[in-house]
């Protein structure tokens, strides 16, 4: 057990225990902040795996932005004064029944198939050589995301307004 | 010597990915709906920069990563302006009662 272990345990413990408080827990304000700790243990994941730009990206637009909308979303749907802050649930025994056995049959796939696993070494920082693909190789679907994100913006905009 | 390897890291996005579905079958709140597809975009986001790091692919799974982010912003986006406009109509964002397309 190295350090970068026993790292990896408490990420991977905070990133799966906060998944499962997220899709068990009734009260929706709860469940959204077990997702920020969710996104949090994730973001830690990709830190460990090297990819220190991708992490930073998570903080920003995950925690920073789209767990707030979703706070928003919860708080403007519920009527906060009557207590109607619960979710109700349906179908539990036939969903934990079909995903345990679909999740079963992933991690059986998983765990018998041959990947390629090299041992690499420390990775160097990120940030350049991410520039450099998207300025260069991936220009056209860096564009046409921004693209796609404006559009999104405009239409969301104007759909909540109607 | 460290242990972790791929296999860990695929080991936890499998699991991500299933709590992910249990969320969207079993919620009835059209929010609670959204956090499970956050919670599988998350597990495939994890699968991308694993194999990144361990299939000697040089970065461009960390770039489809990045993608799946932006993209997971717009989606989010336009379902909460959706989940709002439902909101107005039904008073309610239960997606078991939401059985109608025209107001």
């Amino acid at each position: 057990m190295t350090l970068y272990d026993i790292i990896f345990y408490l990420f991977a413990l905070v990133t799966i225990s906060s998944a499962y408080l997220v899709v068990t827990v009734r009260n929706i304000v709860y469940s959204a902040f077990s997702l920020l700790f969710t996104l949090f243990g994730i973001a830690g994941l990709y830190a460990l795996l090297g990819a220190d730009f991708v992490a930073i990206v998570q903080l920003i637009v995950y925690v920073g932005g789209i767990l707030i909308l979703m706070i928003f979303g919860v708080m403007l749907t519920n009527k906060i004064t009557n207590v109607q802050i619960k979710t109700g649930v349906f179908q539990i025994l036939p969903a934990t029944i079909g995903v345990g056995i679909f999740g079963g049959f992933l991690l059986a796939v998983l765990l018998n198939t041959n990947w390629l696993n090299l041992n690499v070494k420390d990775s160097p920082a990120t940030t350049f050589q991410l520039g450099q693909l998207l300025m260069n190789e991936w220009v056209l679907p860096f564009e046409l995301l921004g693209i796609v994100l404006l559009i999104a913006l405009l239409g969301a905009a104007s759909i909540a307004r109607k | 010597m460290v242990t972790v390897s791929l296999y860990h890291y695929l080991f936890v996005s499998t699991i991500l990915f299933s709590l992910g579905i249990f969320g969207i079958v079993t919620r009835k709140n059209a929010v609670m709906v959204l956090m499970g597809i956050e919670l599988i975009l998350n597990a495939a986001n994890i699968n991308f920069v694993a194999f990144a790091r361990y299939g000697n692919f040089g970065f461009q799974g960390q770039l489809m990563a990045l993608f799946v982010i932006v993209l997971a912003a717009a989606e989010a986006a336009i379902a909460l302006a959706i989940v709002l406009n439902i909101y107005k109509v039904f008073s309610s964002v239960n997606v078991d009662e939401i059985d109608r397309l025209k107001e």
